[in-house]
């Protein structure tokens, strides 16, 4: 069924609900408190330390930085982590590939390098936007808060893919009815 | 060593994405337009061996849980508004730094502006904090809170519609 080398999804998905559990685990040991996998708090400090450098009072005046502390943590080195482990992992079976444009996004709006930069940095803009608003993303809300049977982790996975899969259709079209 | 500790699971976490083939535009996209269901497949194996070794732990005393408040304001629409914006990027937050680790560099606007889209949400959160980010708060419940069952039922009843689930997707080749 897989021909592109990849490992079978389940098996993989596995593995990262050991890698979730074992992290839990290991932080709580080691550093009193456990660490559940999430990613999009990265960004608002990530940003923060950006807004620092040009000016530092509006970053010390404003209520969302304070609350969410600009400083680089766990997950921040987690993000940044996942960006290196890509990478090696293309490499040890040459999935490595250059990508200017999807071939599924060419297919639609064209082969226009600039065109998909504006529209992945706009949907980043919105992506962001909304995840902060409901608390976490995929990894945070989906990943984690699902694992631990959190209400809201499964409120807001359900959003995230009833605005996904709206927005999807009326871009792109999709197949018909897959459940026929 | 929070640091070190974080990289390391961050560094792992990347190479299961990237062998999951779930950092793809086409496998994100595809999804939503629901012609492949690898990514869900992935997240939603993930989610239950998790749920059984969170709650394991628990049991035994060794981890606490860290619960997100629900807040159905917040959660609706914020998870719409992020919807929209994942199906015209393609990558949520960690896929896109894994997208840009295997080479798709157009993931790069994506983290640029979810940088932006970040520091836009700092500047709207003093006026959003007091209505819009309390309509609804529920607290930090739980499903077996929910439904005051024993937390292994829902466990069980969540693996096994999980299971009919795969099943499904196997079946019809999705």
């Amino acid at each position: 069924m897989k021909t592109d080398g990849g490992w079978n999804p389940y098996f993989a998905g596995i593995l990262v609900g050991i890698l979730a559990v074992v992290s839990v685990l290991v932080t709580t040991q080691l550093l009193g408190k456990g660490q559940f996998l999430g990613a999009s708090t990265t960004f608002v400090r990530t940003a923060g330390l950006a807004e620092q450098k040009i000016a530092p009072e509006h970053v010390a005046q404003n209520e969302y930085y304070q609350a969410e502390k600009v400083k680089i943590d766990w997950q921040m080195m987690f993000v940044i982590g996942i960006l290196f482990g890509s990478f090696g992992a293309s490499l040890t079976d040459k999935s490595f590939k250059k990508e200017v444009v999807p071939p599924m996004w060419s297919e639609r709006f064209g082969t226009n390098p600039w065109c998909r930069a504006l529209g992945a940095f706009a949907g980043g803009v919105i992506a962001l936007f909304g995840a902060r608003m409901a608390g976490g993303c995929p990894s945070g809300h989906g990943l984690s808060g699902m694992m631990q049977l959190s209400v809201s982790g499964f409120i807001a996975l359900g959003c995230f893919l009833v605005g996904g899969i709206l927005v999807a259709r009326l871009i792109y079209g999709g197949r018909e009815y897959p459940w026929i | 060593m929070d640091l070190t500790l974080g990289l390391l699971t961050g560094i792992l976490f990347g190479f299961l994405l990237q062998k999951g083939r779930v950092l793809r535009f086409e496998k994100q996209i595809g999804f939503l337009r629901l012609i492949d269901m690898t990514i869900i497949k992935f997240m939603l194996s993930a989610v239950l061996v998790g749920s059984a070794g969170i709650y394991m732990l628990v049991d035994l005393g060794m981890i606490s849980l860290s619960i997100k408040g629900t807040v159905l304001g917040a959660q609706i629409i914020g998870g719409l508004i992020f919807g929209i914006g994942w199906a015209i990027l393609g990558y949520c937050p960690g896929t896109a730094a894994g997208a840009l680790g295997e080479g798709r560099y157009h993931a790069f606007w994506g983290l640029l502006g979810m940088l932006c889209g970040a520091a836009l949400y700092a500047e709207a959160y003093p006026g959003m904090k007091d209505n819009l980010l309390k309509w609804g708060d529920l607290g930090k419940i739980t499903l077996p809170e929910v439904f005051q069952v024993n937390h292994w039922v829902v466990i069980c009843v969540f693996a096994a519609l999980g299971i009919v689930f795969f099943i499904w997707c196997e079946n019809r080749k999705l």
